[in-house]
């Protein structure tokens, strides 16, 4: 391996872990420790989305469903069926990627605009069903969430869950970069770019599209059920459409196929409304605007378009 | 015995017939040649082959086994892989990166160790790594193997495409106009990893449009002309026929073949 490829690999993550370290030294109150510890939990799902839509190639409308079902999962488990917190987690992510995986297999057979509609309908179908089923659900009105307690400590407040998003998301991009830089995260991308070769080839595409789809909507479980956790609370607008399109959103205005992307695209739409307030009644006309204007200039995303500014530069 | 058999193929698309009663074997180490004018059915009678389109008519045999309706992959699985006319290059990857992707069938694919980074992937990605940098030494690609693979220039996406298909370990490699755009000199080099390519064993289906090349090193050429087969035999045969000269090889071509 080269250098240029083991900076790019390590920088990456390197470069995560010491923003998480670094921050707390200059975050004044606990009101940015909030936007901190959102920002994290967001490029989590933003991240998973990620390697299904910037790797694979594959778009997903749906994956506040996902979100959902993690969020729920620390809900309804605890409350209705008496599973400890620490458990009711990661089998709320095994859930949704089971459910991945049944969904998965027939949608994924679509391509571009088809597959966009059909898990945009599998993410409303979702929302449905926390909306609906209310006896567990609490309906349109969610319900409260318990708090994570491990070995005896209970995590709560914005400066305990900055720290476990921080770590778990420094985990999750070491796991990403890792992945990519594999036969299974090679398969992804050679799909993006030529189903036709990456068959040829020998490379399963309706296996790795899966496997993408899957791994995708566990980091989003997992995010769903942080900011579940953190918030104490749950409801249907936790998964509602709307939270499908600001992670495709984020994916795309951080850049495609970036992991570092992922997280300047969650840190733009959580950070920005926030510093948009000062335009009063036409702060979601100055975002649009803003989301325009990127898009427009920076046509890569944010990252990818300014790291290849940045390298030409230099050369 | 025949390592790849086609028997009586037939496809149309939209009512049109594509290719009709379609017939040819190859051996291993042969350099099988199909040629025949733009429109003739040669790619198509390719994607029929790999399994990207299925007839409507015949069999695909790989080793006596009829593998006409398996999926693309399983067929990689079998020992086929090709190269295509319009370049599927995986743009975004690196050269190395292109190669790598060849080695999928003979790589561990649990998705856990990947993950982690487990030591036996990082060795074997190494390893990987290692082939593709030889392959792309061997189609004359050295050096440029950590560049972008949309920033090289047409001819090396061709040799790529062939380092690519070659990561795989094919019994039979389809090679899809590989001389295509290229200049004499480029066209010299192509000519010469082909020739080493049928040396290591595997048959070469060989589609392209350089005669010159065509009739230097294929063992048997199969003309194709609207989608059914106008001959075929060893390049001196097929050269002089008359039927081929007419259709496709036209006069100046008949008259190369008596110079040459
Ligand atoms: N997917 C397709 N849909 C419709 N027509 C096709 C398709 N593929 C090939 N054809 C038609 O089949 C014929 C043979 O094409 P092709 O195999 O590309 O010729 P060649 O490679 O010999 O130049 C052409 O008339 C072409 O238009
Ligand atoms: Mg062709």
């Amino acid at each position: 391996m080269t250098m240029q490829t083991l900076l790019r690999r390590h920088g990456v993550v390197l470069g995560l872990l010491a923003l998480v370290l670094v921050l707390p030294l200059v975050l004044p109150s606990n009101f940015y420790f909030r936007i901190a510890t959102l920002t994290f939990i967001f490029a989590l799902a933003v991240l998973g989305l990620n390697l299904v839509m910037g790797y694979a190639g594959q778009v997903s409308l749906g994956h506040g469903g996902f979100f959902g079902i993690g969020a729920y999962a620390v809900a309804v488990g605890p409350t209705h069926f008496g599973i400890p917190v620490w458990a009711a987690l990661p089998l709320g992510a095994l859930l949704a990627g089971l459910l991945a995986f049944l969904i998965g297999r027939p949608i994924l057979k679509l391509k571009g605009h088809y597959l966009a509609v059909a898990t945009l309908g599998m993410g409303i179908l979702i929302a449905m069903v926390f909306t609906n089923e209310a006896q567990y659900t609490g309906g349109p009105d969610g319900m409260s969430v318990p708090r994570l307690v491990l070995f005896g400590w209970s995590a709560r407040g914005p400066i305990t869950w900055y720290w476990i998003s921080g770590i778990s998301l420094v985990v999750a991009a070491w796991l990403a970069m890792n992945l990519i830089d594999s036969p299974t995260g090679r398969a992804f991308r050679a799909i993006h770019d030529s189903e036709p070769a990456s068959g040829v080839l020998g490379v399963n595409v309706a296996r790795y599209k899966l496997i993408a789809f899957v791994l995708s909507a566990v980091f989003a479980a997992v995010a769903g059920a942080y900011l579940a956790l953190y918030d104490g609370g749950v409801t249907p607008r936790t998964a509602e459409f709307l939270r499908s399109i600001e992670f495709v959103t984020m994916a795309v205005l951080g850049g495609l196929g970036s992991v570092i992307g992922s997280v300047v695209g969650a840190a733009f739409l959580t950070i920005l409304p926030q510093v948009l307030t000062v335009f009063h009644d036409y702060e979601h006309v100055v975002l649009g605007l803003l989301i325009i204007l990127f898009m427009m200039f920076l046509r890569d995303g944010i990252v990818p378009t300014l790291a290849r500014l940045i390298f030409r530069r230099r050369s | 015995m025949s390592l790849l058999s086609v028997r009586d193929i037939g496809i149309e698309f939209g009512g049109v017939t594509a290719l009709s009663g379609v017939s040819l074997d190859v051996r291993p180490a042969e350099i099988f040649a199909i040629i025949g004018p733009n429109g003739a059915g040669k790619t198509t009678l390719f994607n029929v082959i790999s399994g990207l389109y299925v007839p409507k008519h015949g069999r695909v045999e790989l080793n006596g086994e009829d593998v006409t309706r398996f999926p693309v992959h399983r067929l990689s699985e079998l020992g086929l892989s090709r190269t295509f006319q319009n370049l599927q290059i995986f743009f975004r990857m690196t050269a190395a990166e292109n190669v790598m992707v060849g080695r999928h069938l003979h790589e561990k694919r649990s998705v856990l160790p990947h993950l982690f980074a487990l030591p036996s992937t990082k060795k074997q990605n190494a390893q990987t790594r290692t082939k593709a940098e030889e392959l792309l030494a061997f189609v004359g690609l050295k050096g440029i193997s950590e560049q972008t693979a949309g920033n090289l220039p047409y001819g090396a996406l061709k040799r790529l495409e062939i380092a690519r298909a070659l990561a795989a370990e094919p019994k039979v490699l389809l090679l899809d106009e590989p001389a295509a755009g290229c200049n004499a000199v480029e066209t010299a080099e192509i000519d010469e990893i082909i020739q080493k390519i049928a040396a290591r064993g595997i048959a070469v289906v060989l589609v392209e449009h350089d005669m010159r090349l065509v009739m230097k090193i294929s063992h048997r050429i199969h003309v194709l002309e609207s989608g059914r087969t106008l001959a075929e035999g060893p390049a001196q045969e097929v050269r002089r026929n008359q039927k081929v000269i007419a259709a496709y090889l036209g006069k100046h071509a008949g008259e190369e073949a008596t110079h040459a």
